[in-house]
């Protein structure tokens, strides 16, 4: 028996709206599984990773509070993504953003300035795309690949910000760990909902997805990274730039890493620590295709990823599972959602090995 | 009298479906043994289909396969191979960054050293000398042929299939062909020869089975007919008459390329050396020339896709304009318009609608307003270029890689003619592409010229080229021949120049 | 021991992971398929061997279970990418995902315990050399096997016939199938091959190079091992050279604090990364050496 793949004659919109929702519960289905055969009880786990995000307020704040960061990495690499530009280091450029941002609290303490928070936000956002635009610079001077570089520069970005939290910029009153001085509150973003811990950086986020769904569906710059990504030789043949696709998709996915990561250590974080790098790049990868790299559809993703995340939190207490148990979910959730994705261009028949129909 | 003998090979009501197109359906066919048997059809008869069905490669839904009378089931390549069973394909089947030894390892057992030295004594035998250990992106064309069709002899079959075999030959090598071909024929081999030209099929088969739609609608004798009758059975109706040959008077000159040199850094491409050619408004000129020859690096320097430094720019004007090193987009606007030879993926984006498909090069003609796209600009433009070039599908809707390849190339053609281009570059304009709708586009174009556009047409067809064009150059091993007037050059002197003995045959131009 | 001898006597072993895994994915990638989960393959390899290893205390039960492991998790990756045909790259992402929180699910119970590792074989006539005899050519058993599969892999994929159907697949999958080839099977064998490898190269990592488990132990491994198939320029003998310099870098950082050096180890735990990237950069630039060695379908689905 063999999967056969017919090509449909037009995308099928069912698929596209069931193909995550499948992928979705099945991945429910193998996870409980899984759990059930590590003796953790799969009711508890149900119960912490889907019910319990929901149950409380203050659970469903924290949701929103999750839902900015993946939200705006998310839509930063999509298009990207969709250019056929594979940033993976969102982790890094978050990373940088973070440190970038950081520097003005760091040096000024005990400032007021209203000006400190925009120039934060500015310098996180640049220093995100500053360690993009060495990917870009590599990729289309070197011709090296994107993939392993932005990794590299994750990595790396790691290592200083360990450096700079180990030496420089420690706390000198910290009691020795590894993280800078508390930042003063003119360093703090406006909490949005009183109350809780949400900052205005979910409205950056939903702007930032406004902005892409025009770049994307509306914009001739958007239709031109479209054209990159799907048939890169027609875009050369329409005198698209393949070097501009690729500094423009790197610039904007470091832009928005950068952006975020600025935004945790001037939002729920308060300073500059290592837990700044909690895997919010590696996860918006998963928010990105789950949303069906398309700007409406990763509101939904990053929303629902958000609340899985807080479950996993939950689970831990209440499920007795690790921290791991997220990323397995996560892992099993693209797999699935990437099969489900044939679906729309294609219908899958199951042969049977008869003489032989094609390989 | 002897007893009747089975055929060779005979199918009986072999049909074959690709989801909704049948491209086969009730097939019968018996191929003797020591013949030559044509396959003839036009492009989309069906004539791939079932040489796939015969050698293996697909399964047929209905009918049955007889090998020497005895019902077959040919369930892989390797199965046929075991019958004898061997095929030339057309797009051959050779992987470039293997030597040609190791191809030939591939399907044929043996040690590598041993079989260098069969494929050496073999193309002594046969003609079809080639070097075992050259690797087979630095072999010409027709090499390549000789390594397909040496890989098949070194297995001892008894019935050869060749897909479209002169499709990649200068005329002087396809007399060549045939000669390989009737001394195997000698020794009793059966050759399955598939092709839509007329005149080889009468020249080289004893018999023909004609196919139009994925049925047979002829079988006979082909020495006995004519072309004419040949053709009626093959399209349907009588072929159309060729276009009457106009003079025009040709403007001012348009594109002219002054010493082009390029130096290719792709090891599986083509270095261009000194070119020089110019295209006049009102002319087309065309570019013959076996694939593989620097066509497709010629194409690319021309449109701009392949960059050249300042240094080069003026070794290609527009308008008189040097525009060397110039991009894509700068030419565009000056009024250049490019059908490139592959469509899907290049001419168009498979996964895109034909009104996005339209916004790809037509985005200047008002379809993008300060950066924003008009979707009802890019339906109307869409609508327009359906309507005005014939084009079968659905609507704007439609994605490009639904439509087939006649009518793809039409909306491409189509696109590219509305953006009312000074100069239109159009590469391999019928590959693949029916005869209705070839005919269409030539029409197309000989109206376009006559309107005063100047048109560059770059084909492997010989026959088109002479239909069209008023001048012609040949492009061999990157370099081009003398411009040589249609009127009074005949197809052996461009053949010469094709093998690069063009000084060998005198020219009267 | 001087700096030189630390070198000579660590390198082979601390390249071996790597080499392991970038011997595997060189398979994989012939065949036209881009793994990109060697990460999580391995990370998952390292705990199964791990685990297996210490119940048993038998290392080479260990392997097989690594081994068993990454078959495993890349047949799932098989059937995504060459039933779904779904692209590659997020294929590969989402593995490697899966891979790395498995291994943190089955090591939890595991973390920070050891085992002894395996006894180092000196090898007869070439330990005898002076200098670099005691140290370069005294390892344990998988170092040695592990150069032999790079040999066979450089034979196999020049000379045998399997190797060249690996290589006809991956450079053009629509030829290969027209003479008879079935290349999903093909990829497939090839994507298990490479998971088995990449498994046993964490079990190596975690059972006789570290040999502990700890979280996150790969290090980044399974990407610079994706890193050497490309400075190899998919050979298998550029590979090894590779693996050996990355060996060789990733040693640095104890030798330079061994020799007093006042370096941040931040700094030098950077290294690598920064080699790679500049490696991958002058590799990558040369523009028709990258034409004649790449593989031409690589990450492009196959269907019919």
């Amino acid at each position: 028996m063999r999967l056969a793949l017919i090509r449909r004659d037009r995308a099928s919109r069912r698929a596209m709206v069931l193909a995550p929702v499948l992928a979705f519960g099945l991945s429910i289905l193998a996870s409980l599984a899984l759990f059930a055969v590590l003796g953790k009880s799969p009711g508890l786990a149900l119960y912490a990773l889907l019910l319990e995000p929901f149950l409380t307020w203050y659970n469903f704040s924290e949701v929103l509070l999750k839902m900015a960061p993946l939200l705006l990495i998310a839509q930063g690499l999509a298009i990207g993504f969709r250019a056929n530009v594979f940033n993976i280091g969102a982790e890094g450029q978050l990373v940088m953003g973070a440190i970038g941002a950081s520097a003005f609290p760091v040096f000024f303490p005990e400032a007021t300035s209203g000006l400190m928070l925009p120039a934060m936000l500015l310098t996180g956002a640049a220093s995100g795309m500053v360690w993009a635009g060495i990917a870009a610079l590599f990729r289309t001077r070197f011709n090296a690949n994107e993939i392993l570089v932005t990794l590299m520069l994750t990595l790396i970005s790691v290592q200083v910000l360990n450096y700079l939290l180990l030496g420089p910029w420690k706390d000198p009153k910290g009691f020795n760990f590894p993280q800078s001085v508390r930042f003063p509150d003119a360093a703090l973003l406006p909490i949005l909902l009183p109350g809780t811990r949400v900052t205005i950086a979910l409205l950056f986020a939903l702007a930032a997805s406004g902005l892409a769904h025009v770049l994307m569906r509306h914009r001739f710059s958007g239709f031109q990274l479209l054209v990159a990504g799907l048939a890169p030789r027609a875009a050369s043949y329409a005198g698209f730039s393949a070097r501009r696709a690729i500094w423009v998709s790197l610039l904007l996915g470091g832009l928005a890493a950068g952006l975020a990561g600025a935004a945790e250590v001037a939002g729920p974080l308060g300073q500059l620590q290592r837990s700044v790098s909690t895997g919010y790049g590696y996860s918006a990868i998963i928010v990105a295709y789950l949303g069906g790299l398309n700007p409406i559809g990763i509101v939904v993703s990053a929303f629902v990823m958000a609340a899985i995340s807080i479950g996993g939190d939950n689970a831990m207490v209440t499920a007795d599972l690790p921290v791991a148990a997220v990323w397995v979910f996560q892992g099993l959730l693209l797999t699935f959602y990437l099969c489900g994705l044939t679906f729309i261009r294609h219908r899958v028949v199951l042969e049977r090995a008869k003489p032989r129909a094609r390989p | 009298m002897t007893v009747p003998q089975p055929p060779l090979l005979s199918l009986q009501a072999v049909s074959k479906r690709y989801g909704a197109v049948k491209a086969n359906s009730g097939i019968d066919l018996a191929v003797d043994s020591g013949s030559i048997h044509a396959i003839l059809g036009e492009n989309g008869a069906g004539k791939s289909t079932l040489m796939k069905l015969i050698y293996g490669v697909e399964t047929p839904d209905e009918g049955r396969i007889l090998w020497k009378g005895q019902p077959v089931t040919l369930s892989s390549p390797a199965d046929a191979r075991r019958l004898g069973i061997g095929m030339v394909f057309q797009h051959f089947s050779l992987f470039e960054t293997l030597s040609v030894v190791q191809n030939i390892a591939l399907i044929v057992p043996g040690s590598q050293k041993a079989l260098a030295a069969r494929i050496r004594a073999l193309g002594a035998e046969f003609g079809l000398t080639v070097d075992p250990e050259a690797m087979v992106h630095t072999l010409s064309v027709g090499e390549r042929q000789r390594v397909e069709i040496i890989r098949c002899l070194l297995l001892n079959p008894e019935l050869l299939i060749l897909d479209e075999p002169t499709s990649v030959l200068p005329p002087q090598s396809v007399l060549r062909l045939f000669h390989t071909l009737r001394a195997l024929q000698a020794k009793g081999m059966a050759i399955l020869f598939i092709s839509h030209k007329l005149e080889e099929i009468k020249a080289l088969c004893d018999t023909a089975t004609i196919l139009r739609g994925g049925q047979v609608t002829g079988r006979l004798t082909p020495r006995d007919h004519s072309a004419a009758a040949l053709a009626t059975l093959m399209i349907g109706r009588a072929m159309p008459p060729p276009m009457p040959a106009t003079t025009h008077a040709r403007g001012e000159a348009r594109l002219q390329l002054s010493g082009l040199t390029y130096r290719n850094d792709d090891p599986f491409g083509v270095s261009l050396s000194d070119l020089s050619l110019t295209v006049h408004s009102g002319e087309i000129v065309g570019i013959a020339g076996i694939s593989g020859n620097g066509q497709q690096e010629l194409a690319a320097l021309i449109s701009g896709e392949i960059g050249q430094p300042p240094s080069q720019r003026d070794t290609i004007r527009l308008n008189g304009q040097p525009v060397g090193h110039a991009g894509v987009a700068a030419r565009r606007r000056m009024g250049f318009a490019f059908v490139p030879e592959e469509r899907l993926g290049r001419g168009a984006v498979p996964d895109m609608s034909l009104g996005d498909n339209a916004l790809l090069t037509a985005h200047g003609r008002g379809l993008v307003t300060k950066g924003f796209i008009s979707r009802q600009a890019e339906r109307h433009f869409s609508t327009d270029c359906i309507a005005r070039f014939d084009v079968r599908t659905p609507g704007p809707e439609a994605e490009a890689g639904a439509l087939s390849g006649g009518n793809l190339q039409k909306f491409i053609m189509g696109r590219e003619i509305m953006l009312d281009p000074g100069m239109l570059l159009v590469a391999q304009p019928t590959w693949g592409v029916d005869i209705g709708a070839a005919t269409d586009i030539r029409q197309r174009l000989i109206e376009m010229r006559n309107a005063g556009a100047a048109i560059l047409v770059i084909s492997e067809e010989l026959e088109e080229l002479f239909q069209i064009c008023d001048r012609l150059h040949v492009l061999h091993k990157g370099a081009l021949s003398p411009s040589l007037p249609v009127a009074t050059t005949t197809v052996e002197q461009v053949g010469a120049h094709m093998i690069g003995a063009g000084a060998a045959v005198p020219v009267t131009a | 021991m001087n700096a030189v001898d630390f070198i000579l006597a660590g390198m082979l072993a601390a390249a071996t992971p790597m080499l392991l895994a970038a011997l595997g994915e060189l398979v994989v990638e012939r065949s036209g398929v881009l793994n990109l989960g060697l990460e999580g393959i391995m990370a998952l390899g390292a705990s199964l061997g791990f685990i297996v290893a210490h119940g048993t205390q038998n290392h080479a039960l260990g392997f097989a279970a690594a081994a068993g492991g990454g078959v495993a998790i890349s047949l799932i990756f098989a059937v995504v990418v060459l039933g779904f045909a779904a692209n590659q790259v997020a294929a590969g992402l989402a593995i490697g995902i899966l891979g790395t929180g498995l291994s943190s699910l089955f090591g939890k119970a595991y973390e920070s315990r050891t085992i002894d590792g395996l006894p180092k074989l000196a090898l007869p006539l070439l330990s005898d050399l002076p200098v670099v005899g005691p140290t370069l050519f005294t390892q344990d058993i998988v170092v040695w096997l592990t150069l032999l599969v790079a040999v066979a892999l450089w034979a196999a994929l020049n000379h045998s016939r399997l190797g060249l159907i690996i290589r006809a697949v991956g450079e053009n999958p629509h030829a290969a199938r027209a003479i008879g080839f079935r290349v999903l099977r093909v990829r497939c064998a090839a994507i298990a091959f490479g998971g088995a490898m990449a498994g046993i190269a964490g079990a190596y990592a975690s059972t006789v190079y570290t040999p502990l488990w700890a979280d996150g132990m790969i290090a980044g491994r399974g990407w610079i091992a994706l890193a050497l198939v490309v400075f190899g320029t998919w050979a298998a003998g550029r590979i090894v050279f590779g693996a050996l310099l990355f060996g060789a870098l990733s040693l640095g950082e104890l030798t330079t604090q061994a020799a007093g050096v006042n370096i941040p180890s931040q700094v030098l735990a950077c290294v690598p990364y920064v080699v790679t990237i500049l490696m991958l950069a002058a590799i990558s630039s040369n523009r028709r050496r990258m034409r004649l060695n790449t593989i031409a379908s690589l990450g492009q689905p196959f269907s019919r």
